[in-house]
């Protein structure tokens, strides 16, 4: 029985990676319909990383950055946790309100809805492909938002996860936008029990 | 000379004045600071559950809960010459980041409600508090002075 993240073997690391190639892309190409503009993507990076890193990676634990938080219902249990550069804000925010200038930490409700739908539709066409790839159900609860320092919104997943261990998926995506780079993480912890039936299910347990 | 000692999530310092305890953006966590001014010897603990008891990962560290990482860091202060009975607390922390209906745990009140009851049981009184809400926060505690300085992402710095 899996316990935490480093019993999972290499192929299982594997299969989990492309679970995260196809769901970037599902993600960033809803991004693009919404936006009504092309989308460059990089091949994402993914890896299972402990907290610590992550935080260390993206710029430390008081960088301020943009949190999605989507819990997970149905065959896979869990949390799905968004984590959004200023440069993503300012792209919404420029095509739907032509709000220049962005400042993330002051903005008003309208705005929040807006990314925080964003982030809605990303989390739902990513979690669509997981879920046709594997023929398992996945539902979503609303997805809630804000805008902090990277330490205390990771402090969420770290708590609720601490019986797991200290590593999770880590997604790191990279696309552009009209020649922007937007860099967004993502990170992807099933509870250990669906892990395993995800694992069963791609035929890697 | 002062050094600056970062405290990282489950753990825990104690040192003496002028050195400065830090421990960085704290959500759900409590961060407990915790002096004896007149020996000048001060320490800071990063706690993230409430409750040792109820852990089913028998190697976490004890650093980790409420209960017994505060017990743990009077031990610590004592052996730098801390009187128990002249310590007072400051703590911050224990934050809902996120506004969800299903929050089925609402660990940053659990974590404020055991921090409450261990100081408690220590008998050490609680002087200052900057707590709950929604926001992260990074905790500066000045043993020199005892001032416990709260940063925020967008609400500034405040001093307790």
């Amino acid at each position: 029985m899996l316990k935490n993240y480093d019993d999972l073997s290499p192929v299982a690391i594997d299969c989990l990676r492309e679970i995260g190639n196809i769901g970037s892309g599902s993600a960033a190409s809803s991004l693009s319909e919404m936006l009504g503009k092309p989308i460059e993507m990089k091949v994402p990076n993914v890896c299972v990383l402990e907290y610590q890193q992550i935080i260390d990676t993206m710029g430390g634990p008081e960088k301020v950055i943009t949190g999605i938080l989507v819990r997970l219902q149905g065959d896979i249990k869990g949390m799905m946790m968004f984590l959004l550069e200023d440069s993503f804000a300012q792209v919404v925010l420029s095509t739907f309100m032509n709000a220049e200038n962005v400042q993330v930490t002051k903005l008003g409700e309208m705005e929040l809805s807006v990314i925080t739908e964003m982030g809605n539709i990303m989390a739902g066409s990513y979690l669509r492909a997981l879920s046709t790839l594997t023929g398992l159900t996945i539902d979503m609860d609303i997805p809630s938002m804000t805008v902090d320092m990277l330490g205390a919104i990771m402090s969420v997943p770290i708590i609720e996860f601490s019986q797991v261990g200290d590593k999770v998926l880590f997604i790191d995506d990279g696309f552009a936008i009209d020649g922007v780079a937007i860099k967004s993480n993502i990170i992807l912890i099933p509870e250990m029990e669906s892990l395993e039936t995800l694992m069963r299910k791609l035929g890697v347990l | 000379m002062m050094a600056n000692l970062t405290i990282g999530i489950s753990d825990l310092k104690a040192c003496k004045a002028p050195d400065v305890l830090v421990t960085y953006a704290l959500g759900s966590c409590v961060g407990i600071c915790l002096l004896d001014s007149i020996a000048g010897v001060g320490g800071m603990s990063h706690i993230m559950l409430p409750d040792s008891t109820q852990a089913t990962n028998g190697s976490a560290t004890p650093m980790r809960f409420a209960d017994t990482a505060i017990p743990m860091l009077i031990n610590e202060m004592a052996k730098l010459g801390a009187s128990r009975s002249r310590l007072k607390a400051k703590i911050a922390g224990g934050a809902v980041m996120f506004a969800t209906t299903s929050d089925r745990f609402n660990i940053g009140e659990r974590n404020i409600a055991a921090v409450k009851s261990a100081l408690r049981t220590e008998g050490i009184p609680i002087i200052a508090e900057d707590t709950g809400l929604n926001y992260g926060r990074t905790v500066f505690f000045y043993p020199e002075t005892g001032i416990m300085e709260v940063r925020a992402a967008a609400k500034g710095n405040k001093q307790f």
